[in-house]
């Protein structure tokens, strides 16, 4: 049936090099991608959506031994670590400002800056977790989290089990987010070769647009992740 | 993300950055505050306007030719609430 | 390539195009990544049904003789596992998907050629840890992992399989998020949404439930891991867990998932239908929202299959209720494809063959669903044969009707041959009764109280006749699905070459070259008709195609 082939122009334009071959237009290449990135960000949010209706469940089931469990972390490490994150999605956003108008230094600088927040959030994190690992806070056969009171019931201890419970969903929470961290150190590195070489320009820079959604997403996770498990039933 | 280069964006991201800052300093000193319930309320509050902006402002959510984006997010949200929603409504009427 | 054996002068197509390992391995051409499926689930599909066939033999006769209770539950465990999750889910829009839907919308290929690439290789890679865990003792679960038996009790490589499936996850939700962004962004010009196949539709809600759905699983999975590694408690009552979060967060997921299955089937049943009725299809809109409809409700359902396993009354009455919603776009597509046959000039291709069965088999499947959605009859048959032959009937008299039915018909465009007819026909045939002699007597015994997973019933011996039926239903279909192998792959060296458009069918597939080259079209095309303009294409008017730009 050779009447049924599809007759038409061959669109010979001048393709821009970074502009792959099925894609008609860079706009369409690059709404592909934020759209792609976007829907992945909604698959994250299931992700961790199953987590938070886990924590939900058991905080209130077992409302007093998560508050225990909870003010036995340094809040401050927290408060510290959202801070630093907060700054780190302003670095992206000022290198991607940079990209946009051609400000090569700003760029690089504020990728190496991101890129540094990013290694404190982990730094302080790691502390917290040395110090949960001393304290015995971590679950499995060596857990122990006897003779801590409830906040507001001094004479009521907490259940370590139900304590354990706290644990688990913390450390599985804010390993996943850590391990989320570290995929974002990644892209960033590769980014800042990527910018390095001069690939990004005022017309084209996606990728930075790009890894920087994924980067704000991993802050606005954190954003939650602060006050849920670090702020139950504070008492000074 | 759009064209809006004719005005700096710069004053915008750091009210926004600014913000974030002042409602975490207040998330943190809320919590110490004994407010029953309301406690957990302030926080997600606050956390939930944080993300907002954050979306709107770093990701750059609110620029109208984003529609879809926007969608997006709405949907998601919608299926979280269902997996929540229906799930606790199990919890919260057991007997 | 067998395919150059036969024409002289053969155009360049996908198929010849490059040759070599390599140019298949490092692939990005979605046809060429959905052979690749194509070849991977067919051997998971081989496999899953090794496993049904030893089931059958099984319970062919009452006493538990040819395998004991370890390796029957290991059977029935690894048969569900490798057939939910590495055949049924990935079918039809992994394979057919992959191969039609940028054809279908005017594209050179997916948005994310490369994330193809990469899905298929995480689908292997889960594959692989799967055939590694069923070599090294498998798992004895049931492929629904219900704690605290999978994280405290069993003796069986529960985690290499939670991680197998874990991954296969992810090349799930990779496929999904590459068909939404392509629907959306890489439509030619003039194919607006009201213009979409429904093969389209259907994916494009299947694909929000892979994404929003399987994220879920994801990290069940990774807690039931974690719990069965470290006994963190989460889903242990002995340490203050509740089972019940497991079975709501795996439900929310895996409830959504039976409509992965059926959705796109019903997708390829919609374009069969059209086609051989010559016949636009009736009610487009309707057909084409009941297909989000089913998306989005799919979602609200799942903990019908808690009702017995103690949540709330007042929430199994609510999932009762929102239940029977679901039902509603189903039942409004089975009309829809009744009015489209209506008055029709119907042709008893062997595609159609398959819709048929496909419409008959899913409205029981579908009907039976509502007994069980009405709680006080699923308290009778909950966990019960009945149960078992409901599921079937969806997932193997529907789901995999539909990707039979769309391999045959697509066939002529994927492999540039005609599959032998007479042949095929009577595939189709051996198939559906080989189905309902399989799986009709399992909703009696069902009803008459024979529980699912056990391999011994030989307290009841009255239930042998009914499974001896059944086992010899299942050997009719095991000979009905190798009918179709092995004609595919005679045609890929005998079968005469297609034509273009064999079935003389609407839709901008059928208007490139069989094989299609590797960018699809010649030149972008350029949308000027509604969709399935039958009576158009059979009044002598051939679709006009205007010159692009």
């Amino acid at each position: 049936m050779p009447d049924s082939t599809v007759v038409g122009l061959h669109h010979e334009e001048e393709h821009h090099p970074e502009l792959l071959h099925h894609f008609a237009e860079p706009e369409q290449q690059r709404d592909a991608a934020s759209f792609g990135m976007w829907i992945f960000l909604g698959t994250e949010v299931m992700f961790f959506g199953g987590l938070f209706l886990a924590y939900l469940i058991y905080r209130r089931l077992y409302f007093g031994d998560f508050g225990a469990a909870s003010s036995s972390i340094k809040a401050g490490l927290g408060a510290a670590n959202t801070a630093v994150l907060i700054c780190s999605s302003l670095t992206v956003v000022l290198a991607i400002w940079g990209a946009q108008t051609a400000r090569r230094s700003l760029m690089i600088g504020s990728l190496i800056l991101t890129m540094l927040f990013g290694l404190t959030f982990l730094g302080i994190k790691g502390i917290e977790y040395k110090e949960k690992f001393d304290e015995h806070h971590v679950p499995g056969a060596s857990f122990s989290f006897d003779h801590v009171p409830i906040p507001g019931h001094p004479d009521q201890y907490a259940n370590p089990r139900h304590a354990e419970i706290f644990f688990a969903l913390y450390f599985i929470m804010t390993g996943l987010h850590a391990l989320h961290m570290i995929v974002g150190l990644g892209i960033f590195t590769w980014l800042l070769i990527m910018a390095w070489k001069g690939r990004f320009t005022p017309e084209y820079h996606t990728p930075l647009e790009i890894g920087g959604l994924y980067w704000h997403f991993v802050d606005i996770i954190w954003i939650y992740l602060f006050p849920l498990l670090y702020l139950i039933d504070r008492h000074r | 993300m759009s064209d809006h280069s004719k005005s700096s964006p710069l004053k915008t991201y750091f009210s926004v950055w600014i913000a974030l800052l002042v409602g975490t300093f207040v998330t943190y000193e809320a919590a110490f505050i004994d407010l029953g319930r309301f406690n957990a309320v302030v926080a997600l509050t606050i956390a939930t306007i944080k993300a907002l902006i954050v979306a709107l402002f770093f990701m750059h959510l609110r620029h109208a030719h984003e529609r879809l984006l926007k969608l997006v997010v709405i949907a998601t949200i919608f299926f979280l609430f269902i997996l929540i929603a229906l799930s606790m409504a199990d919890y919260a009427t057991r007997t | 390539m067998a395919t150059a054996t036969i024409q002289p002068v053969e155009r360049e197509n996908y198929l010849n195009k490059h040759y070599g390992v390599g140019s298949w391995l490092f692939t990005t051409d979605h046809k060429r990544i959905a052979l690749l499926y194509l070849i991977s689930i067919t051997f998971f599909f081989f496999i899953g049904g090794l496993f049904a066939l030893l089931i059958r033999l099984e319970l062919l006769t009452p006493a538990g003789d040819l395998v004991q209770a370890d390796t029957y539950n290991k059977l029935f465990t690894m048969h569900g596992q490798v057939m939910v999750f590495f055949f049924l889910i990935p079918s039809i829009p992994a394979v057919l998907g992959n191969f039609l839907v940028p054809m279908m919308i005017g594209a050179k290929d997916l948005a994310f050629p490369r994330i193809n690439l990469l899905s298929w290789y995480l689908y292997i890679i889960a594959g692989l840890m799967m055939v590694h865990c069923m070599l090294t003792g498998g798992v004895d679960t049931g492929w629904t992992f219900y704690t605290p038996f999978s994280t405290a009790f069993s003796n069986t490589k529960v985690i290499e399989a939670g991680l197998a499936i874990f991954v296969s996850g992810f090349s799930s939700i990779l496929t999904g998020l590459n068909f939404v962004v392509t629907i959306h962004r890489m439509r030619a010009p003039g194919m607006t949404w009201s213009r979409l196949p429904l093969f389209i539709w259907a994916h494009y809600a299947t694909s929000i439930i892979q994404i929003l759905g399987t994220p879920v699983i994801a990290i069940t999975l990774v807690l039931v891991v974690a719990e069965r590694a470290l006994h963190l408690g989460i889903f242990d009552p002995k340490l203050g867990g509740d089972p019940l979060l497991f079975q709501h967060l795996f439900w929310f997921y895996s409830h959504p998932a039976v409509y992965i299955m059926i959705l796109p089937s019903m997708g390829v049943v919609t374009e069969i239908i059209a086609c051989f009725s010559r016949k636009r299809i009736f009610g487009y809109s309707f057909v084409a929202f009941s297909s989000i409809a089913i998306a989005v409700f799919g979602f609200l359902v799942w903990a019908h299959h808690m009702f017995v396993a103690g949540i709330s009354v007042y929430a199994a009455l609510i999932f009762s209720i929102l239940s029977y919603a679901v039902a509603v776009p189903s039942a409004v597509k089975v009309f829809n494809w009744t009015a489209t046959l209506y008055k029709g000039s119907i042709h008893y291709d062997a595609p159609m063959l398959y819709a048929f069965g496909f419409v008959g088999l899913f409205t029981m499947g579908g009907l039976t669903g509502l007994f069980l959605a009405a709680l006080g009859i699923d308290v009778h048959v909950t966990d019960t044969y009945f149960v078992i032959a409901h599921f079937h009937y969806i997932m193997v008299g529907g789901a995999l009707m539909g990707y039979l039915g769309g391999m045959h018909f697509w066939w002529p465009k994927i492999s540039g041959r005609l599959y032998p007819e007479g042949w095929a026909r009577l595939a189709a045939l051996i198939v559906f009764l080989g189905f309902n002699l399989t799986f009709f007597p399992q909703f009696i015994l069902g009803y008459l109280g024979m529980p699912r997973r056990y391999f011994d019933y030989s307290h009841m011996p009255e239930f042998q006749v009914l499974n001896v039926l059944s086992t010899a239903g299942a050997t009719v279909l095991g000979v009905g699905y190798l009918l179709p192998m092995i004609y595919f792959l005679w045609s890929m060296r005998y079968g005469k070459p297609a034509p273009d458009n064999p079935w003389n069918a609407a839709g901008l597939e059928w208007m490139t070259s069989s094989p299609p080259t590797t960018f699809n079209f010649e030149t972008e095309p350029v949308v000027t008709w509604e969709a399935y303009n039958y009576d158009e294409l059979d009044g002598g008017h051939k679709q006009e195609v205007k010159v692009a730009g």
